[in-house]
């Protein structure tokens, strides 16, 4: 069998050369009898010029016509700009109708308010006053403009002065608004490709910082160090080019959606150690924490260069608004150029710098304030310790006192609503004034929510007893 | 639109070639020498690097004194500019005690609320005294106050629609609400030349972002039509919304918005209409409402109006005026409603002051004087410019006139004689402005007088000769 196909081939290759009986056949190129390879390439090469000469195939393109293409358009249909909503739904606010000192009017009802973050005490404080209004008669209310732009009023860098010589940095920058500090100033320094190891209980602002910048972010258990530890260690161990990218932790000094303070000796060592720089964000530490009141830094005796970078928004404890970002020179100039809100917002109303400025006087004047706050702060603690179902969660050295339930209902919003109704009743039955923790649908913080109590230096014993006496009583009939 | 110029757009690209590579060349030096020096930063990567610090430390500082110019005074006509010097060769300025009054036609002061009035002012330092500086809580805790319900009210009278919710901050209003009215699976379809504000909301909000050409609703109809029959980007599911943001004057370009084209397609396509008013509210319109009763538009036909209180009301902060469903969803999800400090009480009261003053209710004209000085003062000055023959952007009747400068030695040259002869102009680059098209900025008050302008123009003239900018023949009458 198979030597007759071979028989067959040698046959019709005889054949070939037979009928071919060309001088090609029997060419001899350089010495070597190819024995009719050339036909046969000669054959190939035809081939494969006729195969090139055929148009390529292409799957058919089949753009959609116009017509289509309207009728595409007829047919879609939106979803409505906002999903419905009932005037029920809308969550719950009160007016005040004066100023948000301790005591104030709400809805028409004299109150005692825990809901203002008037740490200090300072709204109201005379002296503040009327240094807003030499300067509201100075320089009008608004700057009309970026700072770039003759927006850039005396006293914002005044004020910027301030701030830095008061934390002991070289050099501080102011923005606009307190929430817009942080979210501009993260993108600003961490990039595409760079590294961000955050805490899970941040609040939005950071959070959408981070978003914003782009950036690789990893996240550590909540205000946990071995957590964040085990995070640096892998993140410095599995990526070889960690060298070459910037490394930032960012942490919240007092996290307002836990009242927990971060541990900032161990998170220096850790920054150390693994070579990250630190952005913290101080806006509920500046003014508060530290024996006059310099925040965290000051509290855990760590030198304030050692954080590369510190923001804080001015609404809390200065009782002014707008935040600020400090750190050495060479962070603070980077900034007026390369972040959005500064450079493309309009500069903080010159009054408010003014205030900023007269609050940092004050505290330094006034460092005794602050032992008035961590007296009241003790106070509260102390009288919450007894609370039917309810316990304390929040750090001892918090000015924002949270309360949870010790145990939960099953679900955030079952929680949210026995917090709302036991918040509503201490208001309408005792006239304290004091706030859930609410947050959005867009907030990615999944913290248990709870009441708190923002405490201020200008809370009396009695304002604290009330609001004591009034949760004891209202949780131990909402709970029973 | 800004056609550049074939020779300018060489010699500028020369001239910014021409400083990169000297730049560069000093970056290369420093980093020989600093080879020698012990590094103590070793492990980290420098806090600043790429291209954006080598514009800031090679080109930025050598001009960074015609920007950021410190002033002792309100923001209004006249200012009191300080002097400032340096040492090192601009890299640090240093402030003198030293003044020099000028001529301000740098701020965003249409109305010229920016000074002391005699309706806003008295009224403002009430609510000092009566709410302080802060409210130190968030708008949904304890921070609304009676006046923020009333400003609230009044907005949504103003600008005509049924509500209206603020936020202390201009540029938040834009970055915060863009992210809670559309995320992941819809479309945002930007004006390429919309403000920063709205390009970080879009990029905040998840949602695709897709641009089309500046003002053009010929390639806004293109850009949806190719949008709606593609859909989602890979999975091809049709978009859940589409959101087409515009602004209503464009600050860096004084051009009104063609809105009622835009919204014509908007329409067409069921796209939905985000309207930007940061420059144009108060600032244009018969009654100062705005593009909307500029141009004709009946504001029903826009979904949202944003705007702002920086400008005409001389205040800070913004709003956004929607339906009332909008604007309930907006205060139950907002984060800025949530999270930020609320506006502080005494700007409050100057945006209700001034709006007040504009719709008349305080009794007098003067609001209806200032709408027609700011608009007489724009189109005087804007003619007298084009007269003068330099590269004037934007239209009739918009209060922002940018006068093209191109070549970068020209922006310090510009903004520097033209404050020797005590006039404070506003000169715009990069990052503000593409890398090729500097310009300087004019913008007009209700509060500049005949006289002031006339000043104005004569040191225009002058300074545009001595620094070549009229880049069109000057037109004899």
């Amino acid at each position: 069998m198979t030597s007759g196909v071979m028989n067959a081939t040698t046959t019709a290759l005889d054949w070939v050369s037979e009928a071919f009986d060309a001088p090609l056949a029997r060419a001899v190129v350089f010495g070597i009898h190819n024995k009719g390879h050339l036909v046969v390439e000669m054959l190939l090469i035809a081939v494969i010029l006729f195969l090139l000469s055929r148009k390529s195939y292409k799957p058919p393109r089949m753009p959609l016509t116009e017509n289509e293409i309207d009728d595409l358009c007829d047919e879609w249909v939106p979803e409505p700009l906002c999903p419905q909503i009932s005037e029920e739904q809308l969550a719950q606010t009160h007016t005040l109708e004066c100023a948000a000192t301790p005591h104030t009017i709400v809805d028409g009802k004299e109150v005692v308010n825990f809901a203002s973050a008037n740490y200090l005490g300072l709204l109201g404080q005379e002296k503040i006053i009327d240094s807003c209004i030499g300067s509201l008669e100075k320089y009008g209310v608004g700057s009309c403009g970026p700072r770039g732009f003759y927006g850039t009023i005396d006293v914002h860098l005044d004020c910027e002065k301030k701030i830095a010589n008061f934390l002991g940095t070289s050099d501080s920058i102011l923005y606009s608004y307190g929430i817009s500090t942080i979210f501009s100033v993260i993108p600003a320094f961490c990039k595409k490709g760079d590294i961000i190891v955050a805490d899970e209980g941040v609040h939005w602002g950071v959070q959408n910082g981070l978003f914003l910048s782009r950036s690789t972010v990893v996240y550590f258990e909540h205000n946990n160090m071995v957590s964040l530890e085990n995070t640096l260690e892998e993140l410095t161990r599995t990526n070889k080019r960690v060298e070459k990218v910037r490394r930032y932790i960012v942490v919240e000094g007092l996290y307002q959606n836990s009242g927990q303070v971060a541990p900032l000796d161990e998170i220096v060592r850790l920054k150390e150690k693994y070579r990250f720089r630190v952005v913290l964000d101080e806006s509920h530490t500046f003014g508060v924490l530290g024996n006059s009141g310099r925040g965290l830094t000051e509290y855990y005796g760590v030198p304030v260069e050692k954080i590369d970078i510190i923001t804080a928004a001015m609404g809390n404890a200065l009782a002014t608004d707008g935040g600020f970002c400090t750190g050495s020179v060479r962070v603070v100039d980077h900034q007026r150029l390369s972040s959005a809100g500064y450079v493309f917002s309009a500069s903080l109303p010159p009054y408010l710098a003014t205030a900023a400025i007269s609050a940092v006087d004050y505290l330094e004047e006034n460092p005794s304030v602050l032992t008035t706050l961590k007296n009241n702060i003790a106070l509260l603690r102390e009288g919450l310790s007894d609370v039917a179902e309810l316990e304390v969660s929040s750090s001892p050295l918090s000015p924002i006192v949270f309360l949870n339930l010790k145990k939960s209902k099953g679900s955030q919003e079952k929680d949210l609503q026995v917090y709302d109704k036991i918040v509503s009743r201490a208001f309408q039955e005792d006239s304290v004034f004091m706030v859930t923790s609410r947050r959005t649908a867009l907030d990615e913080c999944r913290l248990p929510l709870g009441i708190r109590l923002f405490v201020s230096a200008g809370h009396s014993k009695s304002d604290i007893l009330k609001a004591c006496d009034s949760l004891k009583r209202v949780a131990a009939l909402e709970l029973a | 639109m800004v056609r550049l110029p074939y020779l300018t757009a060489l010699t500028t690209l020369f001239s910014y070639g021409l400083l990169f590579a000297f730049g560069q060349v000093r970056d290369f030096i420093r980093y020989i020498l600093d080879l020698r020096k012990s590094k103590n930063l070793q492990g980290y990567a420098p806090i600043c690097l790429g291209l954006e610090d080598f514009y800031t430390r090679r080109l930025y500082l050598r001009i960074q004194d015609c920007f950021n110019r410190p002033i002792a005074s309100a923001p209004d006509s006249w200012i009191d500019v300080v002097e400032r010097y340096s040492k090192d060769n601009n890299k640090t300025l240093h402030r003198t005690s030293k003044t020099s009054k000028c001529l301000n036609l740098g701020s965003y002061n249409y109305l010229g609320f920016a000074a002391a009035d005699e309706f806003c002012t008295p009224r403002v330092i009430e609510s000092l005294k009566k709410y302080s500086p802060s409210t130190c809580s968030a708008r949904v805790d304890g921070g609304t106050t009676k006046l923020h319900a009333e400003l609230e009210e009044l907005v949504a009278q103003f600008v005509r629609k049924p509500a209206a919710i603020l936020f202390g901050m201009g540029y938040a209003t834009n970055s915060a609400i863009i992210p809670s009215l559309i995320g992941k699976g819809g479309l945002i379809v930007s004006d390429s030349l919309n403000h920063n504000s709205i390009v970080n909301g879009s990029r905040g909000s998840g949602a695709t972002v897709q641009v089309f050409q500046h003002n053009s609703a010929a390639h806004l109809e293109e850009v949806l039509r190719e949008q709606i029959a593609e859909g989602q980007p890979r999975t091809h599911r049709p978009w859940k919304k589409i959101i087409v943001i515009v602004e209503g004057i464009y600050s860096m370009e004084g051009e009104l918005c063609k809105l009622p084209d835009i919204i014509d397609v908007c329409k067409k396509y069921k796209a939905y209409t985000y309207l930007d008013e940061a420059h144009s509210i108060g600032a244009i319109g018969r009654s100062g409402r705005g593009v909307c009763e500029l141009l004709g538009v009946d504001t029903a036909d826009v979904d949202i109006m944003m705007g702002t209180f920086t400008k005409s009301f001389g205040s800070c902060g913004g709003y956004i005026a929607a339906s009332k469903e909008i604007i309930r969803h907006l205060k139950n999800t907002c984060p800025a409603h949530f999270y930020a400090t609320s506006m502080s009480p005494p700007s409050v009261q100057q945006v209700i002051s001034a709006i007040k003053v504009v719709i008349g209710e305080d009794g007098s004209d003067r609001g209806a004087r200032k709408l027609a000085q700011i608009r007489e003062n724009s189109n005087f000055f804007r003619s007298e410019l084009h007269r003068m023959g330099f590269e004037v952007l934007g239209d009739d009747d918009s209060p922002v006139m940018p006068i093209m400068l191109y070549n970068p030695a020209k922006i310090p040259a510009f903004s520097r004689e033209c404050l020797r002869h005590n006039l404070a102009v506003v000169t715009v680059a990069f990052p503000a402005t593409p890398l090729l098209l500097a310009r300087a900025r004019i913008c007009l008050s209700a509060s500049h007088t005949r006289e002031d302008m006339i000043k104005a123009l004569d040191v225009l003239s002058t300074v545009g000769d001595l620094v070549g900018i009229k880049y069109f023949p000057i037109e004899t009458q």
